[in-house]
């Protein structure tokens, strides 16, 4: 059986103890869908990823956290095969897709559905053909089946209600209805694992409480693994059941958000204080 | 305090290889800039035509293209093919009325259009109107991430994207050029009989006893040549965007610019080729 990593791991590359037999991630694991390890990504002179180890626990919302440029996106990314990592492997319900051919990974992506930051609505088609673009692009389903389908995610994420919403066009959209289509979108295809990219980014503070509300609601009543790359600290307490943090290059720190707040890392202490959600421990910075 | 020691400093060079490796730096690195630009002008190219033969084959997406470069693009093709036959006739008849010889205007201006200005002026025009679209548009979902977005339902972003707008620019190219033969013809012809009165008989009978298939099959082959080059150079830099709208500016101007130069230049060789291969009649 695979043992979760410490609650407060300091990023180290090793993963414990192989047991007799083989490789412990070579398995499908009930509590983690995702096994990272020692993942490296340099962009020219810039070394991104520095051995990220991370595990996304099954059926929870898994909030990744840092500051920006701190290589969030681009471990994301990594996650879902759209960048190729220098080195490291991720393991996904037991097999490592590192190696995977580009059509073994069209096939993996199915597993998943992505909410990108300012949505990636495409521009020249409407809502609906948005929302129904995975099922037009993966299935030969008849537009009735297809119709049926975006109108009962339309009715799950309160869009039923926005006059005219099918044949809107993207730009007649307001943000949180962008993120509600991009959701829809992501989970027409009834994915296992759903990553959101930066989803508050640009709202108003009422609306990035819908949009927390929506990520809860979706992880609770479609039972998808959720990983979500923030810098909002009061969402991330709001909605996060597993928090990890992402410091040059490395997982800093992983564990549930009261671990997270108990943690003495100075970097997640900075975080946690500038955002208000605790008071400075020191008075440093006060007139 | 710091030290070095032989093994941290690199072995001293000779300064006659020194100045031998600079003037070999100085004369690779252009020719590498080359390759490089074609190369990966060209992988472009083999991944977006390699995509034709393989599932999903989305006819629509080729008949939007089809329509927006070329239906979109006939009200200036006839505008600009009108004037330029008008134009270039009235040049053919100042040069020719030298010589008394303007009864030759009709096979002038048949043949430079056919050969040179119809394909050449459609494929700057189809350059200027859809490259410059198909730039932006790519560009534009590069940034927002709807190319990204392609990939994470895994559609390959050059077949869905690339694939469509090469052929369609390609294969509507000809006809295009054809329409703007038509248009300049009608303009050389008004302008001839209407306002410098050159006979009818003489402009017709000179224009088709000159004018050879062989004039039209040229002017539509470099046109397919020039829809070529001119898709992939727009897709290329569109596809390729990294930044913000600033970068999707310059991007388009690129687009335009290398689109522009690798029709004149193209032209140069094709037409350097075709009359090797077919030359002209005395």
């Amino acid at each position: 059986m695979n043992q979760p990593p410490t609650p407060t791991s300091q990023g180290s590359s090793s993963s414990g103890p192989e047991p007799a037999g083989g490789n412990p991630f070579a398995q499908r694991d009930e509590r983690w869908q995702i096994r990272v390890r020692g993942l490296n990504k340099t962009f020219g002179p810039q070394h991104v990823l520095r051995g990220v180890d991370l595990d996304i626990e099954r059926g929870r919302t898994n909030i990744i956290i840092g500051g920006s440029g701190q290589g969030k996106s681009v471990l994301m990314k990594h996650l879902m095969g759209l960048l190729h990592p220098d080195s490291g492997e991720i393991w996904v319900d037991g097999i490592d897709v590192v190696p995977f051919t580009a059509a073994e990974m069209g096939k993996l992506r199915r597993k998943f559905g992505m909410v990108f930051q300012y949505a990636a609505l495409f521009d020249s088609m409407n809502v609906v053909e948005n929302i129904a673009f995975p099922l037009v692009e993966r299935y030969n389903l008849s537009r009735n089946e297809i119709m049926e389908r975006v109108r009962d995610l339309l009715q799950r994420l309160d869009l039923a209600k926005v006059d005219g919403i099918e044949k809107k066009i993207p730009p007649e959209l307001s943000g949180g209805q962008r993120k509600r289509v991009g959701l829809a979108r992501a989970l027409i295809d009834r994915p296992e694992i759903l990553l959101y990219d930066e989803p508050t980014t640009g709202l108003d503070p009422v609306a990035t409480k819908n949009v927390d509300e929506m990520i809860r609601r979706t992880a609770d009543e479609f039972g998808v693994t959720s990983v979500v790359i923030s810098h909002d600290m009061a969402s991330t307490f709001r909605i996060g059941d597993r928090i990890s943090m992402l410091h040059e290059g490395k997982i800093i720190v992983t564990g549930t958000p009261q671990e997270a707040l108990a943690s003495r890392h100075p970097a997640l202490r900075e975080f946690v204080e500038t955002s208000g959600l605790v008071a400075p421990e020191n008075g440093e910075g006060r007139s | 305090m710091t030290t070095t020691s032989s093994a941290d400093n690199p072995p001293e060079v000779p300064p006659y290889e020194r100045r031998f490796r600079t003037l070999l730096d100085h004369l690779v690195a252009p020719i590498l800039i080359i390759l490089n630009y074609f190369g990966e002008r060209a992988i472009m190219l083999g991944h977006a035509l390699s995509a034709l033969v393989r599932r999903p084959f989305r006819l629509r997406l080729f008949l939007d293209q089809m329509e927006f470069v070329g239906v979109g693009s006939l009200p200036i093709i006839s505008l600009v093919g009108f004037f330029s036959g008008a134009v270039s006739a009235q040049q053919a008849i100042t040069a020719l009325r030298i010589f008394n010889q303007e009864r030759f205007v009709g096979a002038t201006v048949g043949i430079s259009l056919a050969q040179e200005l119809a394909p050449v002026f459609t494929g700057l025009m189809i350059t200027a109107r859809a490259g410059s679209g198909m730039a932006t548009e790519l560009g534009s979902m590069r940034i927002t991430e709807q190319i990204d977005a392609l990939s994470t339902f895994a559609v390959d972003p050059i077949q869905y994207l690339v694939t469509p707008r090469v052929i369609a620019t390609t294969l509507i190219m000809p006809v295009m050029t054809m329409v703007f033969n038509i248009v300049g013809l009608v303009g050389a012809y008004l302008f001839s009989i209407y306002f410098e009165h050159i006979d009818l008989g003489q402009f017709t009978e000179q224009f088709t006893y000159w004018t050879d298939p062989k004039d039209y099959i040229i002017g539509v082959s470099k046109a397919l040549v020039f829809g070529l080059v001119l898709s992939v150079a727009a897709c290329y830099q569109g596809f390729n965007v990294r930044g913000g709208a600033k970068e999707v500016g310059l991007a388009t101007t690129r687009a335009v610019v290398a689109g522009s130069v690798s029709i004149l230049v193209s032209d140069y060789f094709l037409i350097d080729a075709f009359h090797i291969l077919w030359p002209y009649k005395s």
